[in-house]
């Protein structure tokens, strides 16, 4: 069975129809890029998987893990291990990184049944992800990305899927805005999180990341639709070749 | 159903200390006249001094009218429907004595207080985690009940005790000192206040001691139609230093409470007073019924060189907080500090902010405020920074945030800034923000359910006050927001 079955999906905001009918089949163990110009969904996409209010299914139906995904309230679908990894991370002002780190554990720890992390464990733990991502520990202590810089965001985004270790990362635009360095650093984040057990969907505009994270699958989302899904090659036309070649291609 | 809209119910709260105590109160017919300042100052035994202060209050009261300049609005308060003393019976038979021994006090009371939490015994204090090394003096209704740790303080030198006994027993230190910071006429709810008054706290740390423990007092009341008029006294002699908590919960009930105490600290050379607070009074249902007015005038005078004095208070109960803990700066280099967290919800009003009045040289203060606002509540700040004439090289720094939760609600700043010294250094910075839905949806999305999602947002906004407070204060203080947030979800 597949870790994320999508059939079907339509979703509306505010009356207005923004996915209209998206398949989609994911198992563990596959990186999927899903690309598409502005406009075309990407994010309703995420949000509606994330289970943000405000987003109406209107028709089909999304499984994950052998669980009806649209029962189940956003930190629900948390727990039970999706990680979205946000375009524009929020600061949460006051709130060291470091105890949100340890409460999103924790919460996960809970739903499993297992007891709470010792501190001692999971600051060991959390300092080696530190170093891994080119971070200093200092930045455990600042709020949570508050006043962080948009490459800093991103890698707390990465740092906390390689802690929270989902069964799928849902990864939105994650490569935007990073220079080339940082953009490598979360990469290999994104490719040490790669394994048999783990399923990765990447949103993106560019096919920039998809240098450095190669993915198994390709699929272009146009107004709301997957109209075309390949091997990493697509991924390559498009860059090559413009939106607009595909299109024409696959209308 | 919207983000908004789920928001707002996660923050309708419930209140858990609405109970009542089922004891036989003694409980003076309403009205207010000579008379019953007189029959108050009788009960207890108080010397000819004090009926006069007493008096001398009354008489100015009666010639003033009560203030309108706040944010707020509630109906017309009828004094004369009040009744201005309520006290358990058993402390009555005791001769408005405190009792002996905690076998004196009615068993009722002390299961109140245990509800409460507050560690009353001595021994359960030593031995518990939460309360240990506090001494805590309680106030039900308008009397103490119960002062702990007195013998421990008093091989300091250290007295704490409750205003009545500090009457009885130290009439010198209440002559000396009463009314030196809040002045009988100092304005109205004062004035009643000097008058009415029945009990209260009171604590004396004599010239270069380092109170050895935090000093607690928790009032509570309990009565119905009656007004609760306490009165705190703390002064900190030179080098001396002490920390003060109080903590307040009320019951539930559909009419509206008074509440109009009176706290003065007296802060000489090198002394340094911190006064915390914890105000969770009843805050009324959430149509707005019922809830405790809490009209408190909160003043201290570093009156010595080199001293300082720390407000840092939590305000989350109460149908209306009128509420100014000020700092008189007169000594030279002395400090004044003002941190608080103001939650209203529901129909709520909250006044509440600072005076730091600048008379010494090099006088330095520190304001800083956060105001949480949910449902129709509204939240003012109101504050004001005087730099005096004589104030060479004063400095001051104002932060006063507002954090919305909900689009019903309301937040207001009314800072006033009076500098008569060129040299004065006066800084203020504001800022409002909501509790977003991209913030809830972020910290969902890491597996938070939206109770601890909206406690992480809010206790994050109020983490530089909360920092200022004792530790076991903090976590309470912490605990109190979460359950005054506390949705009917869970």
């Amino acid at each position: 069975m597949a870790l994320l079955e999508i059939k079907n999906l339509h979703a509306e905001i505010d009356g207005k129809e923004i996915l209209k009918g998206i398949n989609l089949s994911i198992n563990a163990g596959e990186v999927h890029a899903i690309m598409g110009p502005n406009g075309s969904g990407k994010s309703t996409l995420c949000h509606v998987l994330g289970g943000r209010d405000g987003y109406e299914v209107t028709q089909g139906t999304i499984t994950f893990d052998g669980h009806d995904l649209l029962e189940m309230e956003t930190e629900e679908r948390a727990v039970a291990g999706m990680l979205l990894g946000f375009q524009h991370p929020v600061e949460i002002p006051g709130v060291k990184n470091i105890y949100l780190l340890k409460e999103a554990l924790n919460a996960k720890r809970e739903a499993q049944g297992l007891d709470e992390i010792d501190t001692f464990t999971f600051m060991k733990q959390v300092r080696e992800l530190v170093a891994s991502m080119d971070m200093d520990d200092a930045f455990l202590h600042r709020g949570v990305n508050a006043g962080f810089s948009g490459g800093e965001k991103k890698r707390n985004e990465i740092l906390q899927m390689l802690l929270l270790e989902p069964k799928l990362a849902l990864l939105d635009e994650t490569d935007s805005g990073l220079d080339i360095d940082a953009l490598k650093v979360v990469s290999e984040g994104i490719n040490r999180m790669r394994g048999e057990e783990r399923g990765i969907i990447l949103v993106t505009h560019y096919q920039r990341l998809l240098n450095y994270v190669e993915p198994d699958f390709v699929h272009v989302l146009y107004k709301g639709k997957i109209i075309k899904s390949g091997d990493k090659t697509l991924a390559h036309r498009l860059e090559a070749e413009g939106y607009q070649e595909i299109l024409e291609e696959a209308s | 159903m919207t983000e908004t809209q789920e928001l707002e119910q996660l923050v309708k709260r419930e209140y858990k200390y609405g109970f009542t105590t089922d004891i036989e109160q003694e409980i003076i017919p309403p009205g207010l006249d000579e008379d019953v300042v007189r029959m108050i100052s009788a009960k207890k035994n108080e010397p000819e001094f004090m009926l006069e202060w007493r008096l001398s209050a009354f008489r100015q009261w009666k010639k003033m009218t009560e203030p309108e300049w706040a944010h707020v609005h509630y109906p017309k308060i009828d004094y004369q429907a009040l009744s201005y003393y309520a006290a358990p019976k058993s402390q009555e038979e005791l001769d408005a004595e405190a009792p002996e021994s905690l076998d004196d006090v009615d068993p009722k009371l002390l299961e109140t207080y245990e509800k409460l939490g507050i560690p009353l015994h001595e021994r359960a204090a030593l031995a518990g985690v939460k309360g240990a090394n506090v001494a805590v003096d309680a106030v039900f209704d308008s009397v103490s009940v119960t002062t702990t740790f007195k013998e421990k303080l008093a091989e300091a030198g250290v007295i704490f005790c409750s205003f009545s006994e500090a009457v009885e027993n130290h009439p010198e230190l209440v002559k000396q000192y009463l009314g030196t910071v809040v002045p009988q006429g100092d304005n109205f709810f004062a004035a009643l206040n000097s008058a009415v008054f029945s009990d209260g706290s009171f604590v004396y740390v004599p010239k270069g001691v380092k109170c050895p423990m935090e000093l607690s007092t928790y009032f509570r009341i309990n009565a119905k139609n009656t007004g609760q008029f306490e009165r705190t006294l703390i002064i900190a002699e030179e080098g001396a230093s002490v920390s003060y908590l109080e903590g307040c919960t009320a019951p539930q009930r559909d009419e509206n409470q008074l509440h109009a105490a009176v706290v003065e600290l007296v802060a000489l050379d090198d002394a340094e007073i911190k006064y915390s607070t914890v105000q969770n009074w009843y805050p009324g249902d959430e149509e707005g019924r019922g809830g405790i007015y809490n009209f408190v005038t909160k003043r201290g005078e570093c009156r010595g060189d080199r001293s300082k004095i720390t407000w840092t208070q939590v305000e989350a109960g109460s149908a209306i907080t009128w509420k100014y803990p000020s700092c008189v700066l007169k000594g030279d280099d002395s400090v004044g500090e003002f941190y608080s967290v103001a939650v209203g919800n529901n129909y709520q009003q909250i006044d509440s902010g600072t005076k730091m009045i600048h008379l010494g040289k090099r006088t330095r203060s520190t304001i800083v405020s956060k105001g949480i606002s949910a449902g129709r509540a509204e939240n003012a700040y109101r504050g004001l920074v005087h730099i005096g004439k004589t104030a060479t090289d004063a400095r001051n720094f104002t932060q006063c945030d507002s954090l919305l939760i909900g689009d019903r609600c309301g937040a207001h700043t009314f800072p006033y800034i009076e500098a008569k010294n060129a040299s004065a250094q006066v800084e203020h910075e504001a800022t409002t923000s909501k509790v977003s839905d991209d913030q809830m949806f972020y910290l969902r999305s890491r597996g938070l359910s939206e109770e601890d999602a909206m406690n992480m947002v809010v206790s994050g906004f109020c983490k530089d006050v909360f920092n200022e407070l004792p530790m076991e204060f903090a976590v309470e203080a912490q605990a109190l927001l979460a359950v005054s947030l506390e949705g009917s979800v869970g």
